[in-house]
């Protein structure tokens, strides 16, 4: 009971701090993320603590899935079978773990850091809405939140695409 | 008859009718272990081997990803998951086109999906191109990073000035490699040759030419910002390059957007610029290509003549460059080419198209099919061509692999094929004493190559000389 309200509580607080000072605690938090998902395989203690999300596979196949508040939304994936990856292990250093969240949700999500931001200027299909799964911790607001798996990236030089003039 | 017996009967009747399909991926960086999880994913039943030139595996992610970027090699710990399942097994140690040839491989698979990559670097076709000190960026990034091929690149860091051609990612590592403080390399896995030769370098002033402008960069928005906030080195621009620039900003996408914006902000603080004895420079200019090499009598490089261009087209990140009758003169003793990587042939069955990449549909080379032969499949960077981050190279190996599982599945008829078996015997046949290095082998050198990095307080110390590990692997 008390370490999903510990950890959201750490990591608010760790993004009142960053805000104000926000390189030079940026380690602290990407150290949060590196739980290697043991977390997201432990049931929810009791209803108080559920957050019921959705994840849209590329085909639009739908998976409801009963999360818990501090669940990291990339390893509760990896739990469920859904096919996200985490190639960089959620250190915000790959692109792998790319979604769109319903824009109602993207919304109620803490701001992306620079870091992310510039990591997702190199996914293909960016969209308003993207986030890295890897970010994106449950909280009781995100109550109902779809979550979008983008479609596999354009097969290059197969579909007509050309390489650049030069 | 009771369900427990109709599936007793079924799994009797798939022993003997259903073969198990082996598939051999040729190349064990991300492409080819990207494709072999889809594949383990996907398929009940399948055999993978994995084949590999060199003893160890992972291709770029242990040749190519900077050894200040040790995150981005997490993904090893994924690879080494599919590599322990018993259905897949990793052979280095063994090079297709000479060890073993192409037709040989569809002889004995059911499959057979190149993923080796494209590791030779492009040229630029000018003259005095040879002339000493000046450098393939790929050899420089295989040098810091252990590749034995590169372990003795002739490299001359003495000069103070030196010039980088090409603007993109592997342009911007070479750049931080030469500009890091060395106490911060000191802790990366980065060999210890490297390591002295950059402790004594004498650079202090590096270029980076791109022969477009600003809004065509290839390099990207991360990497900018760490070669932008290394320690005790300055970024200079040069003002003019940027006219015009800060009044499209805003009709650019978001990524070029926000590159933009960070090299703005960049320019308009390099313009009072303090520069303190002991700083190091980095300088992007733009609009120059390359005309030719200046070298002494020596056959040493002293300069570039550059050829001044400008800009056409309506499309602004897609403009086209046009040569001008302008030239610009650039001293310095020491130079990168990086402008791309190119694919090699290794086989002479291997069929390029004009773009330099193999020909292929969703995966599945296109050619004459011979029903005896296994199928013949491409992905990575041999196939998409060299660009893009690792989750590109990851999408198109799933998508590659899902193509294999398809046409294994359509494939009624599969005949009992020898594999690797057939492999070994004909390695040995040619070569008696042929050291296949398994993963096994593989542990050997890299609990080696820990142990060692512990010596010098380092993650790893790599191996660059193959008949250490061999040695090693053997043991």
């Amino acid at each position: 009971m008390f370490r999903p309200l510990k950890l959201r509580v750490a990591a608010q607080t760790l993004r009142l701090i960053q805000s104000s000072y926000n390189t030079k605690f940026r380690q602290i938090h990407v150290s949060l993320g590196l739980k290697h998902g043991e977390y997201e395989w432990q049931d929810p203690k009791s209803d108080d603590e559920v957050v019921n999300i959705t994840y849209i596979d590329k085909d639009g196949n739908k998976t409801k899935v009963r999360g818990k508040v501090g669940d990291n939304i990339l390893y509760l994936a990896h739990r469920y079978g859904i096919e996200m990856e985490g190639a960089c292990e959620a250190s915000l250093a790959c692109t792998t773990c790319h979604v769109y969240v319903r824009q109602e949700f993207f919304e109620k999500l803490p701001p992306s850091e620079e870091k992310e931001d510039d990591l997702l200027d190199m996914a293909p299909f960016l969209k308003e809405n993207s986030r890295l799964g890897c970010q994106i911790v449950l909280t009781k607001e995100l109550e109902g939140m779809e979550l979008q798996l983008p479609k596999a990236t354009r097969n290059f030089y197969v579909d007509g695409h050309k390489p650049a003039p030069h | 008859m009771s369900f427990m017996g109709i599936k007793l009967i079924t799994r009797f009747y798939c022993s003997f009718e259903n073969v198990v399909p082996r598939v051999c991926i040729v190349g064990s960086g991300p492409a080819g272990f990207y494709a072999a999880m889809h594949l383990c994913k996907k398929l009940n039943n399948v055999h993978i081997d994995i084949l590999e030139k060199l003893p160890v595996p992972f291709g770029l992610v242990r040749y190519g990803v900077a050894p200040d970027h040790p995150e981005v090699k997490n993904v090893i710990n994924q690879f080494t998951k599919v590599a322990n399942k018993p259905n897949v097994n990793f052979y280095g140690n063994i090079a297709l086109g000479k060890d073993i040839d192409l037709l040989q491989l569809r002889q004995h698979y059911d499959a057979v999906l190149l993923t080796y990559g494209a590791e030779e670097d492009k040229t630029l076709g000018i003259e005095n191109e040879e002339a000493n000190n000046i450098v393939a960026a790929r050899n420089f990034v295989g040098w810091y990073n252990g590749h034995p091929r590169d372990k003795d690149l002739k490299i001359d860091l003495s000069g103070t000035t030196a010039a980088i051609l090409g603007q993109g990612n592997v342009a911007l590592d070479v750049a931080r490699m030469l500009l890091t403080p060395i106490d911060i390399l000191r802790k990366t896995d980065i060999t210890e040759h490297a390591l002295a030769a950059l402790a004594d370098s004498k650079v202090k002033e590096l270029y980076l030419i791109g022969r477009r402008g600003p809004l065509q960069v290839a390099f990207t928005i991360k990497e900018l910002r760490e070669q932008l906030n290394l320690p005790n080195c300055k970024t200079v621009w040069r003002e003019q390059d940027f006219e015009g620039v800060s009044s499209v900003v805003s009709k650019l996408g978001r990524p070029r957007k926000r590159l933009t914006e960070l090299m703005l902000k960049s320019v308009s603080e390099s313009s009072n610029i303090n520069i303190m004895p002991g700083d190091k420079c980095f300088k992007p200019i733009f609009f120059r290509s390359p005309n030719k090499f200046l070298t002494d009598n020596m056959n040493h490089v002293t300069g570039i003549e550059l050829t001044c261009n400008r800009l056409e087209g309506d499309n602004l990140e897609y403009q086209k460059c046009i040569a001008t009758d302008e030239k610009e003169f650039l001293d310095c003793s020491l130079v990168f080419r990086s402008i791309g990587y190119t694919s090699v042939k290794v086989d002479k069955d291997i069929i390029f198209d004009t773009n330099g990449f193999v020909t292929n549909d969703k995966g599945r080379v296109i050619e004459d099919n011979v029903s005896s032969l296994a199928k013949l499949y491409v992905a990575g960077w041999l196939g998409t061509g060299p660009a893009g981050v690792i989750l590109h190279t990851m999408s198109n190996a799933f998508l590659v692999a899902k193509t294999i599982c398809e046409d294994l599945k359509d494939c009624k008829n599969l005949s009992s094929k020898g594999g690797f078996q057939e492999v070994r015997k004909i390695l040995l046949k040619s070569n008696q004493s042929h050291i296949i290095v398994d993963w096994n082998g593989w542990e050997k050198i890299d609990n080696y190559e820990v142990e060692l990095g512990k010596k010098y307080g380092k993650p790893r110390e790599k191996l660059c000389s193959i008949s250490k590990m061999l040695e090693i692997a053997s043991s």
